[in-house]
């Protein structure tokens, strides 16, 4: 052989299009899992003000919660934990071998949960953000 | 439909080079009543499928950089895309390559990358997709030339599994049968099917990203003798040891991508995590 030619980016992400549930439900467990990652290091620096005195955790948590942009963060939160926990769950059965044939309606069941509890969780995160 | 161009049987000529001559000719009649027969073919046919197709070849000048060629083609009923494929070679442009031999999703060779998933060109029927059709060599793998991808590395995975049968207990007597159960043979019947396409390979995204990743195909050819029980305990032993290595199962994400595109309908995902398992209980193993 000569030369071959290789391909490149058309073969990986750029067939997102294509992308089936599987592939769907890995790449948003990866993502949610490395969110709430991330969210842990917010949650402890917020946590962390109580370690100067009852008030300074108090003003702080009152003035994030003041904030429209943190109210909807709250919901994202929301979202991503329901789905990596409901996906969490069915990566499980996966490793147990049951119900493999059902895996891409374990993945929608997981999602139209996610987007029920989310839409659920409106009206408590946003009471009186507006 | 396939149009296999007949050898004119006429050339038995004494000079050698009016022999030439004679069959050079030939072939340009040939050509010429090929294009023509297209011309009927396709003003005759119900209707003109397109197929766009990949195209490189770095012996070629002008060819080296990619593209994609359109053929046209009459459609006829039960016309699979593989056929498609053999006339626009036969009809259009002899120099399109693409491998193919039995026609009947057995022998593994024309797994493409049609309409952006991986299937067998001779398995999948042309109305079953949307047009025109959009023909590419397999994902994840050096293209040669046209069509045709290197299969090298996906063979040297596949014998890297020993993909053969090996046992220790043989019967007593030397005309023993050795047999199976009904129920052995049934736990690995599916994962004796395999046709080494390498469409699953092809389709998995980890597989993409390490090059030392055993694969589906060959994950799935252990399972196919590790599950095996004439095989005995030591070589199932052995036939573990080989895929829970660092590029073997655990590299598995169970994107299910490979049981998606198997031609041959293997659980192949299935497959990698009972044996993840397996893995798991030989080196729980402690009593
Ligand atoms: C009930 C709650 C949870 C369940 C059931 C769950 C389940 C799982 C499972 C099964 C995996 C492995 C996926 C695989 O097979 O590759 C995983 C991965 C992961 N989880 Fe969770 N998880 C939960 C909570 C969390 C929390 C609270 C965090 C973060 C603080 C988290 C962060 C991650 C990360 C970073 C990964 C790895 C993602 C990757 O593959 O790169 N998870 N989770
Ligand atoms: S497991 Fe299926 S997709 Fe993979 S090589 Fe074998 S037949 Fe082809
Ligand atoms: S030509 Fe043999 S599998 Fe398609």
């Amino acid at each position: 052989m000569s030369q071959s030619y290789d391909r490149g980016l058309i073969e990986d992400f750029g067939r997102w299009q294509e992308f089936s549930a599987g592939m769907w439900a890995w790449i948003f467990h990866k993502f949610t899992g490395w969110v709430l990652i991330g969210y842990l290091f917010t949650h402890v620096a917020v946590l962390s003000t109580a370690t100067v005195d009852g008030a300074t955790y108090t003003s702080t948590l009152q003035g994030l919660e003041s904030l429209l942009l943190v109210r909807f963060l709250e919901v994202g939160l929301l979202a991503v934990a329901a789905f990596h926990i409901l996906n969490g769950i069915r990566l499980l059965f996966v490793d147990l071998g049951v119900g493999l044939g059902a895996q891409d309606k374990a993945f929608y069941a997981a999602l139209v949960a996610t987007a029920a509890v989310t839409v659920a969780s409106i009206p408590t995160f946003l009471v009186g953000a507006f | 439909m396939s149009t296999q161009i007949q050898e004119s049987e006429t050339e038995t000529e004494t000079e050698e080079t009016s022999e030439h001559q004679t069959r050079r000719l030939a072939e340009k009649r040939e050509r010429a009543d090929m294009a023509e027969r297209a011309e009927t073919d396709l003003s005759g046919a119900d209707e003109t499928a397109r197929i766009k197709v990949f195209r490189y070849d770095p012996e070629v000048e002008g060819k080296k950089d990619p593209r994609f060629d359109t053929f046209e083609i009459p459609f006829t009923k039960g016309m699979t895309v593989l056929d498609a494929l053999i006339y626009a070679r036969d009809h259009f442009d002899s120099s399109l390559t693409f491998r193919h031999s039995c026609r009947q999703a057995i022998c593994g060779s024309d797994a493409l990358f049609i309409n952006g998933r991986q299937r067998l060109g001779c398995k999948t029927q042309m109305v079953d997709l949307e047009w025109p059709v959009q023909i590419e060599p397999l994902p994840h793998a050096e293209v040669v030339k046209d069509l045709v991808v290197d299969m090298e590395h996906f063979y040297d995975q596949m014998e890297a599994v020993e993909p053969y049968f090996q046992t220790n207990d043989l019967p007593d007597g030397e005309l023993e049968e050795q047999k199976q159960t009904r129920e052995n043979r049934e736990k690995v019947k599916m994962s004796t099917r395999c046709i080494w396409c390498s469409a699953c390979m092809s389709s998995c995204n980890i597989a993409a990203g390490d090059n030392k990743y055993l694969g589906p195909a060959a994950i799935n050819k252990a399972y196919r003798f590790a599950m095996d029980h004439r095989e005995g305990e030591d070589m199932k032993e052995h036939r573990i040891n080989i895929i829970e290595q660092e590029h073997g199962v655990w590299r598995c994400q169970t994107q299910f991508s490979c049981t998606e595109v198997c031609p041959k309908d293997i659980p192949l995902t299935e497959h990698i995590q009972e044996l993840k398992r397996e893995a798991v209980k030989s080196n729980l193993k402690f009593w």
